[in-house]
């Protein structure tokens, strides 16, 4: 039961990435990345990763399909169609991308089985964080968060840091001076990083 | 549907020139009072996820963006200038740097307890009620700075 729904699944998945590579118009491809978020969400969960399956629906269904709609704001709807898209396909890309789908396919058959109880991702230390004795120790029965928060709190403090960068990024690239209701912390900010630099950056891209 | 050719009175000349902005969100009740009455639930949902997230799915991140989901949903309808007021430009920057700065405490506070850096054993007085707090806490670091990062990615990209 379960394989049959995750092929379907998948099936959808691959339909939509099809689309989404035909379609021209931008709008309709931002909602079907949506889609396609959704849909591997539902893979997620029907494989029990719920913790991934959240994330992908919330993130990748909500948040990205919003800024993508955002970007779009900007950029207008309507994809440029080139003058030599409209000859055929791109040979050495097109070579190019069957090999390496050639190459990851290939890669798949030494996986180990979904789910094998003796793969070697479950022995190790894994073993440790799915017991009772781990579960007794971090008093957490997702297991799942305290690995992320406790066992491996130095990874998701720098994951939360790098987080914080792309923030800083966009403030750093986007942000324009404000006039009408600066803030101090917005004023240091503005002086620390001169205006000329940007805006002739801005002019030549 | 097979009759496809519109009538003589309504040929396109006939009917009400399409309007070239659209209607702004603000100037539409429905919406209007639904976001009201939405955005507290979604709120209350997003600290949910943030903080049940040793017990179900989810998590600071999860949470974060959820919250800023709610928060992205009143500047669509109400406007930025609006949203600004809510949550103000200085705000969103301080909070983003507030939670990285909150998780980097929790593993100070635990090394002057006595332990290594993160190790939740030591924020209280048995390691069985400082690892429930030590996530608590953590999680609250990750939920703050991805709530606020989402909110300035989200209003420096449409602001203009």
């Amino acid at each position: 039961m379960i394989p049959f729904l995750t092929g379907g699944l998948l099936m959808i998945c691959l339909a939509t990435a099809l689309a989404i590579v035909r379609i021209r118009n931008l709008f309709a491809c931002t909602i079907l990345m949506g889609i396609y978020s959704l849909v591997m969400a539902m893979i997620w969960t029907s494989m029990q990763a719920l913790d991934v399956a959240f994330t992908e629906a919330a993130v990748g269904a909500g948040i990205s399909t919003i800024l993508m709609i955002g970007a779009l704001v900007h950029t207008g709807s309507k994809e440029k169609v080139r003058e030599d898209e409209r000859s055929g396909p791109h040979w050495p890309s097109l070579i190019t991308v069957t090999v390496t789908g050639a190459l990851l396919i290939y890669g798949t058959f030494d996986m180990p089985g979904l789910g094998t109880p003796d793969a070697p991702v479950h022995r190790g230390i894994a073993a440790y964080y799915k017991s009772p004795e781990s579960q007794h120790r971090t008093h957490a029965p997702n297991t799942v968060t305290a690995v992320l928060a406790s066992y491996r709190g130095f990874d998701t403090m720098f994951e939360t840091a790098v987080i914080f960068v792309a923030g800083a990024g966009m403030i750093l690239l986007l942000r324009r001076e404000e006039t009408a209701d600066g803030q101090p912390v917005n004023a240091e900010a503005s002086s620390a990083a001169p205006p000329e630099p940007g805006s002739s950056e801005g002019e030549a891209a | 549907m097979s009759e496809q050719t519109p009538p003589e009175d309504l040929t396109p000349e006939a009917l009400p020139p399409e309007p070239t902005a659209p209607q702004p969100l603000i100037d539409q009740p429905v919406l209007r009072q639904v976001t009201k009455l939405l955005i507290p639930f979604v709120i209350v949902f997003g600290l949910y996820v943030i903080n049940h997230g040793d017990y179900g799915p989810g998590g600071g991140f999860q949470g974060g963006v959820i919250l800023a989901a709610a928060y992205i949903v009143y500047a669509l309808v109400y406007g930025l200038k609006e949203a600004r007021r809510v949550v103000p430009r200085w705000a969103s920057d301080t909070l983003a740097a507030i939670g990285v700065l909150f998780y980097a405490g929790v593993g100070l506070v635990s090394m002057f307890g006595g332990g290594t850096f993160l190790n939740y054993d030591f924020l209280a007085k048995d390691p069985a009620s400082g690892q429930p707090l030590g996530m608590f806490l953590v999680e609250l670091g990750v939920g703050l700075t991805v709530a606020s990062v989402m909110v300035t990615v989200f209003t420096e990209m449409v602001e203009d």
